[in-house]
């Protein structure tokens, strides 16, 4: 029998996480918790049914309301089926498949069989990662993933803690590892306002990474707001204040700090 | 732009649009001569033309360097009583309708009382279609099956090739002369009638150059008068030009610019054609001048430019001529199709663009007005710089140019039957309709309504909303046992309409053919000269007929609504449903929420639906594509929509993929408004499972917010779309970039809007999907990208 695992979506022609053109499955279950989390139905690892909220949603039937299951069960060869539908977008772009979440490498067995796949079929890999997952894993994945979107958000260990709920020691040296054996890495710092987006913790961050010889791209993720909008919508608790989302002019002096430091950033993805 | 574009561009945008009778009138007097009594039909209409620019006022406005207008001023729309005489009815609705008005006057109301509805009434070619036709065409007609192009505008739709820039109407003129020659009354029966049609021909040339010579005159003349020296000079150059063109083959730019412009105004003047007509390949045309001119130092860039502006505003001063009845419900726009094409590919087989090229794009992004408009061919050959650029264009929002895919424009001539040459030196005009320019004469003869035919199938030939039998019996529904005996009855219906409108079509084909022949666009299209035959009787190297089909979305939802849930699910009944379509839905909300929401939807790249989209369009083809019509050529298909869909959506009842009663059907070959819910991949795809190449155009818009297309990587991911749309054949993309008004309705109506796809952050969601806030700030940032 074939592997199965909980996903909560699968969307095409993703334009932002990545080269080219790409599908991005969203694996179901995270083991951080964020206060900022953008996707706060994909924390628990099981389908569960969110009630919408008919106030914050602004879907019109009932139809829709019904639906607010998140997260199914799905066969690789479901899900497979799916990405290969748009392999020509891929092969003219030079796009792939992008495994994010929650957190792809919590379901590794499930993660294993799809990166396989996908190799067997010639099409290229992402995954998008908190980092917090054991080393063995991270070595399993290694040869079929061809490009790792690593997030990096709060140098300091306590905050770290009290922000994410996890300690960061193992993301670090994960990123460590992955960068010593010459890993394809792009480094992702979500900027939440005054948490992570802090010049402290960003500069912080640019020493750390500046040991690591083979990590030299940098994406800087402005606050989005979806995640306040998701948790209105599926009326989740939600911790901290609502930020606002930086503008380009603000983004602008942690461009420029990055790329004091060697690194060749992007902003948004 | 500089000064003097800018003032001829808020002139031509601040004209309004009026009504002139200056054409009726004149056309009317010379018919009152007699004339036409004592010549054949062919020598009554080239005199007509004649008769018509010999006496026309002429026009030349303040700082103008193209000259010449189809009316007596910017947007005097001549109108065309020897195709369809405007009632003064009509006339009181042009004049105050709200969408779309032309002013008329009280003189042309008296001129149209007094002498255009006496002489006419009863003698236009519309009076003579309506005659000659079946009674159940009419009844077809009536019930929206179907409608017909030429029962008001003449059989155009065709393009100019690269003649005009190598010949002269001198030339010309010693081709007519020497086809005069070669005319075999011995052994040729059609003698005599080739005779007449060559005659026609040189006195139509003769007109043309007789027009031209008046505007040479009026320049100078203006020219003594003007005191500012620049201009004066200016004025004299004008003077020489029109002097030289279209008698001889232009030397310049300039020259180039105003000879198409006269030809394009003989050929407006002499009838209405649909579309308009069009230069077609216009930086492969003007290519060979500017580059020589540029290299000789006698052209800049910018003089280049302002020309090119100059010309474009002479095509935004000319509005289509208004319309009477349904034509005006179905096609309700100033716009008289006018394609420039930009792009593609050379005769032998090369990436055509060149430095011209980007300067018309230039051109177009900065004059942003309706006409004319503009397409990029793109082939597999072309630099991603060209493709690149007509995006950058698209994103700032005012739907020009839409792109088309060269290669597979290639295919579908080839397929039709035209050799490599005539192929690769064609495009596509109109709308996305693919022709091989300067040789076909490829008509649009009328939209088809599939959405209709399958309805009149569900009540075994009946039309509901009349209670009339109109098809043909194709069997009861609630016998139906299976999806097989449903598609066999729509096919059966299909059948009967499709041989009505056929039959229909080759009697107004011969109509045409002999009352209306057309002696002027006779001397532009290959072979007619040669052949010594009109272009509206079959004088052309090639004859196509196009019947456009249209609703493909609505049809295969519908099909593929009832396939799933009777005949599949067994859910419904077919009688239930059709029960619950007959009420609109009343009372049965939650059938129509399943038929919307859990039924699969053509535009998802599913194969399910897919699958009875690819049936639809073979039925379609099989029974239209090869049929001959009555000018040596076929009968082919396009699918494409117009407007139409607002029309055909408004004789419809509700159907079984949701609709209700009265709205419109899906446009072209895009999925059903919000139906298609996996993005713009699944979209292509479904797309590109119909064979495109064997139509003469299809027609597909995907709307996008003007963020998404903001930065750098939002545009190369849209380039790669396109790219791969075109690798699986895709004929045609238009991307509509949506504006804040837009996202405010889909806010109000979100059934309408599902497909609407925004950018969130670094990431982008379906709009009707995300909270009021949110929806909020992008509705704020569209409007702060939009232009």
């Amino acid at each position: 029998m074939s592997a199965s695992g909980i996903i909560f979506d699968l969307r095409k022609y993703c334009i932002h996480d990545g080269p080219g053109i790409r599908t991005t499955v969203f694996f179901k279950g995270c083991p951080l918790d964020c206060w900022w989390c953008h996707n706060p139905e994909s924390r628990h690892s099981l389908p569960e049914a969110m009630p919408v909220g008919s106030q914050a949603s602004n879907r019109a039937s009932d139809q829709d309301r019904r639906a607010a299951t998140i997260g199914c069960v799905v066969s690789v060869e479901h899900v497979m089926a799916q990405i290969v539908q748009d392999e020509i977008f891929y092969d003219q772009s030079g796009g792939g498949v992008t495994f994010s979440g929650g957190e792809p490498m919590m379901q590794i067995d499930f993660l294993m069989a799809l990166l396989a796949a996908c190799r067997n079929c010639g099409l290229r890999t992402a995954i998008d990662t908190c980092g917090y997952a054991l080393e063995e894993d991270f070595d399993r994945v290694y040869n079929l993933v061809d490009l790792f979107l690593f997030d990096l958000k709060i140098m300091d260990p306590a905050l770290h803690l009290e922000f994410t709920g996890v300690t960061n020691e193992l993301i670090h040296s994960n990123l460590a590892m992955l960068a010593s054996r010459g890993g394809n890495v792009t480094v992702r710092v979500p900027m939440i306002p005054d948490i992570t987006d802090t010049r402290e913790n960003l500069e912080a961050i640019c020493s750390f990474l500046e040991p690591l010889a083979n990590v030299r791209r940098v994406g800087l993720l402005p606050y989005n707001k979806l995640g306040e909008d998701k948790s209105l919508r599926y009326q989740l608790p939600r911790r901290g204040r609502r930020w606002e989302t930086q503008s380009p002019e603000e983004i602008s002096w942690r461009k420029g700090l990055f790329e004091s430091h060697g690194f060749s950033v992007t902003v948004g993805g | 732009m500089n000064d003097r574009i800018r003032q001829l561009r808020e002139q031509s945008l601040a004209a309004v649009p009026a009504i002139s009778l200056e054409r009726a009138r004149l056309l009317t007097e010379f018919y009152a001569t007699g004339i036409p009594e004592r010549v054949s039909i062919p020598l009554t209409r080239a005199q007509a033309v004649k008769h018509i620019l010999e006496h026309k006022s002429i026009c030349i406005n303040a700082g103008e360097l193209i000259v010449g207008e189809r009316g007596e001023m910017p947007k005097a729309t001549p109108t065309y009583p020897e195709i369809c005489t405007h009632t003064l009815r009509d006339f009181d609705v042009l004049d105050s309708r709200e969408k779309i008005p032309f002013k008329v006057s009280d003189d042309a109301r008296g001129i149209q009382r007094d002498l255009v509805i006496p002489f006419w009434s009863g003698r236009s070619i519309r009076d003579r279609i309506f005659e000659a036709v079946d009674p159940e065409w009419i009844v077809s007609y009536d019930a929206g099956i179907f409608t017909e192009f030429q029962e008001q505008r003449a059989p155009g739709h065709t393009v100019l090739d690269d003649k005009i820039y190598r010949l002269g109407f001198r030339d010309f003129k010693d081709a007519i002369k020497r086809s005069l020659g070669d005319l075999d009354f011995y052994g040729n029966p059609d003698a005599v009638g080739k005779r007449e049609e060559l005659k026609a021909m040189a006195i139509a040339a003769d007109a043309l150059v007789a027009y031209a010579a008046r505007h040479a005159d009026a320049l100078e003349r203006l020219a003594e008068n003007e005191s500012s020296g620049g201009r004066k000079t200016e004025l004299q150059q004008m003077a020489q030009i029109c002097q030289r063109v279209p008698t001889q083959a232009p030397q310049t730019f300039w020259e180039a610019l105003q000879y198409y412009w006269f030809v394009h105004l003989g050929v407006i003047t002499e009838l209405n054609t649909w579309d308009s007509f069009n230069p077609g390949r216009l930086d492969q045309h003007l290519w060979p001048f500017y580059r020589r001119e540029i290299e000789a130092g006698t052209l800049t860039k910018e003089r280049a430019r302002e020309l090119l502006q100059a010309f474009w505003i002479k095509f935004n001063n000319q509005p289509a001529p208004p319309k009477v009845g349904v034509t005006a419900e179905e096609s309700a726009t100033y716009t008289d199709f006018c394609l420039i094409n930009l792009g593609g590919v050379t005769e032998t087989g090369e990436d055509a663009s060149n430095d011209l090229t980007y300067l018309i794009l230039d051109v177009i992004e900065e004059m942003r007005i309706l006409q004319p408009s503009s397409m990029v061919q793109i082939s597999k050959k072309n630099p991603d710089r060209l493709l690149r650029r007509a995006l950058q264009i698209i994103k700032t929002g005012f739907g020009q140019p839409s792109l088309f895919n060269s290669d597979a424009i290639i295919q579908e001539l080839v397929r039709q039957g035209k050799s490599i040459a005539d192929a690769r030196n064609g495009g596509a005009s109109g709308c996305v309709e693919t022709g091989a320019f300067g040789k076909e004469s490829y008509i649009l003869t009328g939209y088809f309504n599939l959405v209709k035919v399958l309805e009149i199938a569900l009540h075994n030939g009946v039309d509901p909303r009349t209670g009339k039998s109109i098809g043909v019996e194709s069997g009861d529904p609630a016998g139906f046992s299976g999806f097989d005996d449903l598609f066999g009855a729509y096919r059966k219906q299909l059948k009967h309409f499709i041989d009505i409108k056929i039959k229909g079509n080759v009697i107004i084909e011969r109509l045409w053919a002999q009352y209306l022949p057309a002696p002027f666009l006779s001397i532009l299209i290959d072979d007619c000269v040669r052949r010594g035959k009109d272009y509206n009787d079959g004088g052309a190297r090639y004859n196509t007929s196009y019947i456009q089909g249209v609703g493909m979305g609505s049809i295969t939802d519908s099909l593929t609504a009832i396939k799933y849930n009777v005949f599949d699910k067994h859910s419904l009944s077919l009688s239930g449903l059709l029960a619950t379509l007959s009420n609109n839905f009343d009372g049965d909300g939650s059938v129509r929420q399943t038929l919307l929401h859990a039924t699969p939807k053509y535009g998802n790249d599913d194969n399910y639906p897919d699958d009875i989209a690819r049936m639809v369009f073979e039925s379609y083809f099989d029974l239209i594509d090869g049929r001959p019509n009555t000018k040596g050529g076929h009968f082919r298909i396009n699918l494409l929509p117009t407007t139409c869909h607002v029309y055909f959506g408004s004789v419809v009842g509700a159907t079984p993929d949701g609709r209700k009663a009265g709205e419109p059907v899906s446009e072209g070959i895009s999925p059903v408004q919000g139906a298609d819910r996996k993005g713009p991949t699944a979209v292509l795809k479904s797309a590109a499972k119909l064979d495109h190449v064997r139509t003469g155009g299809t027609l597909l818009n995907q709307k996008f917010t003007p963020e998404i297309l903001a930065d750098e990587n939002g545009l190369e991911k849209l380039l790669h779309l396109v790219r791969a749309y075109f690798r699986m054949d895709g004929h045609h993309l238009q991307f509509n970039v949506v504006s804040a008004e837009t996202l405010r309705a889909a806010q109000k109506d979100p059934d309408q809007h599902r497909d609407l796809i925004v950018r969130v952050a670094g990431y982008s969601d379906y709009f009707v999907d995300l909270g009021v806030a949110l929806q909020n700030e992008i509705i704020k940032r569209t409007e702060q990208c939009s232009i």
